[in-house]
């Protein structure tokens, strides 16, 4: 999710940082079985456990969904409290307001602000951690804790000779007051923080160890598929269930709010259970859906004043000039991460466990509570590792925990309820189909000197707990239905935002890098074709209209030079430049691209991304070749429609991701920085779709303002 | 009906158009073949049947019977697994990690008959497997890296 930091912050009054590390979560006593010595596992605090076999747990708050973060949090911690990398392990934390995000009152991983929110509260907690170990130590020892160094997770008196590992500490640490202000290391002594050292949970996905949402086991767990309606809105008239319960391995047959689920002792009789299944739907609000007239409609509206977002200068000010409009269409697009969704729930005496890989903790947690009619507290939330999450398992609504509990309310055993990737893809909660129309006016220097925008989008908080964080009280608007049109940067004297609040019956979501990937495709789109009717460099333009945007300034020197911009390239072949700040971060690349039989075709993406400090230079990068080859799916092929309410698209033959042949070399360059760490996961993704495009343009002369780029019809530019 | 699953032998209870798939998830409890698809369209559930890359989720198991099937948990049985295995962790391949089961099975199946693959044997046989986090430059070089080892 994208986190508005400001109106949380307004809204909620969450403590800043939320470092409350001094409360420790209960300890586990483990025996380690007969006859061993028992082996005890002490909370040294929130992030860090002990056990007095030396063990040291770390405990992540954040879901790991490919971006590395066990692995940066690890590092940020493991640096502080000296230990070695090798030497810990990763546990998903549990669900605890000691783990709620600094932007929001909630557990959750999104926004791209995991490391950007989290690295103070990390060093602090593991510098914590390692003052409590000394400190347990001088008491052993009898010395003043000043006198005593961690080193590799023993602590170490110089004076004389003597040491003592963490796992003899432990239990004693456990018992000290947190210090009121640790002191976390200089920077100069860093030894993980900002090293690109390999990822520490790679080992079980090379050897199918790895345990993700739907490789969870439970005793005498079944599982489910659900029927749901055939278009959004719509509810169950009646249905039949005489084929389905005779289908070898269904066990049950029951309604819940979502559809009719099949209950089985394996997945396939479940599938096939449904299949069996005859269910009768009653139309709703969704009935007569049409991207197509969507469409129209966007793009009539667009034409239309709307809701100002945001003005400076005069827009009615009369300057000649050459006027310029353009307008750009991106459609619905799901997700899709590779693991469909799945969440396995179990009801016990006490409450209900629920194992699923999920990006939203706090609000899952609360949702199901309220499906299964239990308090928050007894519901269990175990974060698995993601199949990909991309947004898709952050859902204000908690869609799929919310029916996975209710499939399984009342049933005797544990049911896992699994999503077919044609559940997936109809299922709803996209990336919003969006219009955004733009005008310019360019004076005698060819700069703009008027600049409209306006964007037609539904809301994605509305209807949700949400939407009163999230929309702004005296528009109604929220901020993922303007970010990246709201702030352009480009100095232009006159600039007029606007936006025309969109409502369908087609459930949205935030997507990879959320409003800014429409809005980002819009903006460099027609800088670059401002930049032609100006008849200059896309480059050079841009740097004049950023000179007072170091950032932007960076990233664009950077990868222009490393993309060797303005240097011959085979025949055939062109460049094209996007640059985009999101989530605190900017990111320029430079796409190069050809027609191989009338076909867009990207050989070569060189980014560079500033983000403050890198805490894994290696994993930052990894990121942004991540968001090219995610938004670079979008770009040429991605695009969910519905007719007469139906989604058009089902799975990966009609809805197709990116394949190995069509990834372009990627090359990732990062701004050197010591500022605090801002956003990487989501920021590579918006400069991609723009930056393909202006290739393209600079390739044939043909401007696509339709995304995906399959409704193009490009042609070579004669030579 | 028996199975015979990385070298071990399993008797299941199953109707015969179950596809592999499913009956190695949730009869069996291996669960390192991954579902994607269902359609063999992405490549996650990727095993061997007799040392040949299978999709799991398109082939019923009346047609594995008597076959040696191979997953992810088995691959370290032979040393071409072990050694693509190793490639995969020293280029640091995978992000989310869901794919990858498959991946590397079509990977050791590829290096199998092609020992020195060249990028356009390495494009036909790994275009059918997908991957959403765009991990597929590192596993290009992972599969030269084990045909050099």
């Amino acid at each position: 999710m994208h986190a508005s930091r400001r109106t949380f912050l307004k809204t909620a009054g969450i403590a800043a940082g939320g470092l409350l590390i001094g409360i420790a979560l209960p300890q586990r006593g483990r025996a380690a079985g007969a006859g061993a010595a028992t082996v005890v596992d002490s909370s040294v605090n929130a992030y860090v456990r002990i056990a007095s076999d030396g063990r040291v747990t770390l405990l992540v708050p954040k879901s790991e969904m490919g971006q590395g973060i066990y692995t940066g949090f690890a590092q940020i911690l493991a640096d502080e409290l000296e230990v070695g990398l090798e030497h810990v392990s990763i546990e998903a934390a549990p669900v605890a307001a000691v783990y709620n995000a600094a932007f929001a009152p909630i557990q959750f991983t999104g926004g791209s602000s995991s490391i950007a929110g989290s690295f103070e509260v990390l060093r602090k907690a593991g510098a914590s951690a390692r003052s409590l170990l000394l400190g347990a130590a001088a008491a052993e020892f009898g010395v003043d804790a000043t006198e005593l160094r961690a080193v590799n997770g023993a602590v170490v008196h110089a004076a004389s000779g003597r040491h003592l590992p963490y796992g003899a500490l432990a239990a004693r640490a456990a018992t000290l007051p947190a210090p009121s202000d640790p002191q976390p290391k200089p920077a100069s002594e860093w030894q993980l923080i900002g090293k690109a050292v390999p990822r520490i949970d790679t080992r079980g996905k090379v050897d199918g160890s790895a345990r993700f949402g739907c490789d969870v086991r439970l005793p005498g767990m079944a599982y489910a598929v659900v029927a749901r309606a055939p278009t959004f809105g719509a509810t169950v008239s009646h249905y039949d269930a005489t084929a389905a319960r005779e289908v070898q391995g269904v066990l049950a047959v029951r309604e819940v709010p979502s559809g009719i689920a099949v209950i089985a002792t394996n997945t396939w009789a479940a599938i096939q259970g449904r299949a069996a299944l005859k269910v009768e739907w009653v139309a709703g609000a969704g009935a007569a859906v049409s991207s197509e007239a969507i469409a129209a409609d966007y793009a009539a509206r667009a034409r239309t004043p709307g809701v100002t977002i945001y003005e400076r200068g005069d827009m009615a000010a009369t300057g000649s000039g050459r006027a310029l409009e353009a307008d750009y269409a991106t459609p619905y697009l799901a997700h899709a991460p590779m693991e469909p969704l799945n969440c396995a729930v179990a009801f016990s005496a006490d409450g209900c466990d629920i194992h699923t890989g999920t990006q939203f903790q706090t609000v899952d947690r609360a949702a199901a509570a309220a499906v299964a009619g239990l308090a928050p507290e007894q519901v269990r939330i175990h974060t698995m590792l993601l199949g990909g999450g991309f947004g898709r398992r952050a859902n204000p609504a908690s869609d799929f925990v919310r029916e996975a509990v209710a499939v399984a309310k009342g049933y005797p055993a544990p049911v896992m309820t699994v999503w077919t990737r044609e559940d997936d893809i109809h299922g709803g909660y996209y990336r919003p189909q969006a219009h955004n129309r733009l005008t310019a006016m360019l004076g005698v220097d060819g700069r703009p000197t008027r600049w409209s925008h306006t964007q037609v989008v539904q809301s994605i908080t509305r209807g949700t707990p949400f939407e009163k964080m999230m929309a702004d009280p005296r528009t109604g608007i929220e901020e993922t239905q303007h970010e990246g049109a709201s702030h352009q940067p480009y100095a232009v004297p006159n600039v007029h935002v606007a936006v025309h609040d969109a409502r369908q019956a087609v459930p949205v979501l935030w997507w990879r890098s959320v409003g800014h990937a429409q809005t980002g495709f819009a903006v460099e789109s027609f800088i670059d074709e401002c930049a032609t009717a100006a008849g200059q460099d896309p480059l050079a333009y841009r740097l004049a209209l950023l000179a007072d945007q170091p950032r932007h300034l960076a990233v664009l020197k950077l990868a222009t030079e490393k993309a060797g911009w303005g240097t011959p390239l085979p025949a055939g072949h062109a460049r094209g430049l996007a640059v985009h700040a999101s989530f605190g971060s900017v990111v320029a690349e430079v796409a190069e691209v050809s027609l191989i039989d009338g076909r867009p075709r990207v050989h070569r993406v060189v980014a560079a991304i500033h983000c403050g400090l890198a805490v894994n230079p290696g994993q930052v990068a990894y990121q942004v070749e991540s968001a090219v080859c995610y938004a670079l799916s979008a770009a040429l092929h991605g695009e969910i429609t519905l007719a007469q309410g139906r989604v058009q698209q089902s799975n990966f033959g009609d809805y197709p991701p990116l394949r190995l042949t069509e990834m372009p070399r990627v090359e990732v360059h990062i701004v050197p920085s010591t500022d605090a760490p801002t956003g990487v996961g989501e920021p590579g993704t918006p400069p991609l779709a723009p930056a393909v495009a202006n290739a393209l343009y600079a390739l044939t002369g043909v401007r696509a303002r339709r995304l995906p780029l399959a409704h193009t019809e490009f042609v070579k530019a004669p030579a | 009906m028996q199975l015979d699953i990385n070298g071990h032998l399993h008797e299941l209870d199953a109707a015969p158009d179950m596809p592999l798939l499913w009956a190695l998830r949730d009869l069996v409890g291996l669960t390192g073949t991954k579902f994607g698809c269902g359609a063999a369209l992405c490549g996650a559930c990727t095993v061997h049947l007799d040392g040949e890359a299978a999709r799991a989720c398109v082939t019923p198991l009346s047609a594995v019977a008597g076959r040696k099937i191979t997953t992810i948990e088995g691959i370290a049985q032979s040393a071409l697994g072990k050694k693509v295995q190793a490639a995969w962790i020293a280029e640091d391949v995978p992000q989310c990690g869901y794919c990858q089961s498959g991946q590397i099975m079509s990977a050791v199946a590829l290096l199998r008959s092609h020992p020195r693959p060249s990028d356009a044997d390495i494009d036909s046989a790994m275009n059918g497997n997908l991957c959403r986090c765009g991990t597929y430059n590192r596993i290009r070089q992972a599969i030269h890296r084990a045909a050099d080892a």
